[in-house]
């Protein structure tokens, strides 16, 4: 089956992208294709690479990107969302005349037709969230 | 077999739901919620809004929030009849409980019981909440 | 339909809110901190046991054993799961319904 994720919180303070990334983990297993996780709310904040957990705890982005990139998976961040919360990829970064950008590998910013899309494409939508 | 009108394909409609469970203001849920409403508009799929408990106060008449420095966004919901978003459901007992009545609120709206509701979103293909 | 519940029933109204709407024969998964509500003994094993007579009701393993509990400490007729037992529900129901 197709599978289309939604994440609705930003990674530590909720469980919700743990939950959603174990889950995604398990689909996969199971021989599912994770089409795509959108990221939404404070969710956009999972995509920035300048988190530095500490050295015992698990890295919630790098976790996403190596799934992401081992599985083909569409990790998108919500543009509208990215935007309040300054989550910048390098063109977003220009447009804004912002200094830098902060977007983690696997990750793109896109707006939320990406969403609308998954949920018409997808067998399945599962929503994460507080 | 199923009949090639049945197939699924670019032209297919599903039925979204949104589901806004969530006050305004306290959070960002609402409004966000709310811009993908919009967007999804734009998708030609079945769509529509269910308010349920504190998400019945998103659409609860005279807000006015120049007091506490945000956008009162309330005005949209009159605006996605233009959008073509014309299923807004609302939960009888949601309403009840808080001691409001459909006059307090600032759209047009169909009044479901919570036995209604659940059926409605037992119809869905897709349901979104946030 | 499948429905996830993600918070203690002490805390929020998502177990009551996802039971008054769960029709006969939905499944109701309870997850993160949902899973206290899948305890013996709390003040809303009524409402659980109520929800049972027509409902399935499932607890997700991980974040019981998370938290401290253990399977023999969950209401009888809860079916336990892992996450892959969370990803079967989700082929089993043709849509899923987060209570957030």
């Amino acid at each position: 089956m197709k599978y289309g994720i939604l994440v609705n919180e930003g990674p530590y303070q909720h469980q919700a992208s743990d939950t959603a990334y174990q889950f995604c983990k398990a689909a996969i297993e199971r021989g599912h294709e994770v089409f795509r996780v959108f990221f939404y709310h404070d969710g956009v904040n999972n995509g920035t690479r300048f988190g530095v957990p500490p050295q015992d705890d698990r890295n919630i982005t790098v976790r996403w990107t190596e799934l992401a990139e081992a599985n083909n998976i569409d990790l998108v961040i919500c543009i509208a969302a990215a935007q309040r919360r300054g989550i910048l990829d390098e063109g977003e970064a220009k447009r804004q005349g912002k200094d830098g950008e902060n977007i983690a590998p696997g990750f793109r910013i896109s707006g939320l037709g990406q969403l609308i899309e998954a949920g018409i494409q997808c067998d399945r939508m599962v929503t994460f969230g507080d | 077999m199923s009949e090639p009108w049945e197939e699924e394909g670019p032209g297919e409609v599903k039925k979204f739901m949104y589901v806004n469970r969530k006050a305004p203001y306290g959070t960002i849920y609402a409004l966000e919620s709310l811009e993908v409403v919009l967007i999804a508009a734009a998708f030609e799929q079945d769509v529509s809004l269910a308010f349920v408990d504190d998400g019945v106060y998103q659409i609860k008449k005279g807000q006015d929030t120049q007091g506490i420095g945000m956008k009162n966004f309330s005005p949209t919901y009159r605006a996605l009849e233009g959008y073509d978003v014309e299923k807004l459901y609302v939960e009888a007992e949601s309403l009840a409980e808080r001691g409001l009545t459909e006059d307090d609120l600032l759209v047009p709206v169909e009044v479901k019981s919570r036995e209604e509701m659940a059926r409605l979103m037992d119809e869905q293909d897709v349901i979104l909440s946030f | 339909m499948l429905h996830t519940v993600n918070k203690s029933p002490f805390e929020r109204n998502t177990l009551t809110a996802c039971l008054g709407h769960a029709l006969p024969e939905s499944a109701v998964l309870l997850i993160e901190d949902g899973v206290y509500a899948a305890m013996n003994g709390t003040a809303f094993e009524k409402d659980v046991r109520k929800a049972m007579e027509d409902r399935t009701l499932y607890v997700l393993g991980p974040d019981l054993l998370a938290r401290g509990l253990t399977a023999d400490q969950v209401i009888d007729g809860i079916q336990v799961v892992d996450y892959e037992g969370f990803v079967e529900l989700t082929e089993k129901h043709d849509k899923v319904q987060a209570w957030l």
